[in-house]
């Protein structure tokens, strides 16, 4: 049933990220990476890690996504950005750099995982994944790091409207 | 029962080409906002792994770091606009190769 499960999804979540960079509009792209969050979302599910999906879909599919957006549609981005593509042609070591890059990181995870045997997985708990536990932990062994995140995003709020703002006059 | 579950070296593998592909969507594609959006992939591959190995050792620290990666992710996606904004507001366009400002 995992399985059955697993490999569709994995397959739709690839075929969408492949989709985000290769599609030519952007608006296209973020739809693509609308469909990737949400496949990585139910795959985070099948791992028991509920709360992590479901922080995902709000986060990810909703709010950074709505930005995104937001963004491609104040920018108003014309179809005709082709030239994103031409203007590689002709850094051609570049893009050599690249295919060596991406066939050596995957034949090297490959290679490894396969030397070493991993498929024995720890039996798990019935409340693994749920808020009770994931809270817990976040609030006792972790309280500093989760403090420290929310003086970042308190920082990303307030930079971002500094940034954003039209003009300092 | 133990035959009926995917290994933790799919998962992996999952992780690895989804983050492949964002590191190539950064070096091909030459749109701010696209190659950001790669960023993001990349970041959600490595939360794969996390959530993988936390599942297989039944722990709940990976899950603690894919909830900061989040955090960490909104508030870099927050701030990277509102870069991409205030750049655009100067210059209007969105190839990274016209970005070269502060370039020697």
């Amino acid at each position: 049933m995992e399985l059955l499960i697993f490999y569709p999804l994995a397959g739709f979540c690839v075929v969408m990220a492949l989709g985000v960079i290769f599609n030519n509009s952007p608006v296209g792209s973020a739809i693509s990476l609308i469909g990737m969050m949400l496949g990585l979302a139910g795959i985070f599910a099948l791992q028991q890690a509920h709360f992590i999906a479901i922080v995902q879909i709000i986060i990810y599919a909703g709010a950074i996504m709505v930005l995104f957006m937001f963004v491609i549609m104040l920018l108003n981005l014309k179809q005709g950005e082709n030239e994103g593509w031409a203007s590689r042609d002709k850094n051609l070591p570049l893009s050599v750099l690249t295919g060596f890059l991406a066939v050596g990181i995957l034949y090297k995870i490959t290679m490894v995982l396969f030397s070493v045997d991993m498929d024995t997985p720890a039996s798990l708990p019935d409340s693994f994944g749920t808020v009770a536990v994931i809270g817990e932990t976040l609030f006792t062994d972790f309280v500093l790091p989760f403090e420290v995140a929310s003086i970042l995003l308190l920082l990303a709020m307030v930079g971002a409207v500094v940034l954003a703002k039209s003009k300092l006059d | 029962m133990l035959e009926n579950t995917v290994p933790l070296s799919h998962y992996l593998m999952l992780s690895a080409t989804l983050f492949v592909i964002g590191v190539v969507g950064v070096l091909i594609r030459r749109n701010v906002i696209v190659v950001f959006m790669s960023i993001e992939i990349m970041l959600n591959a490595v939360n794969i792994s996390l959530i993988a190995f936390d599942h297989y050792m039944n722990l709940s620290n990976g899950q603690i770091f894919s909830f900061m990666v989040m955090c960490v992710a909104a508030a870099e996606v927050s701030v990277g606009l509102a870069i991409i904004i205030s750049i655009h507001r100067n210059k209007p366009t969105v190839n990274l190769d016209d970005f070269n400002l502060l370039k020697w």
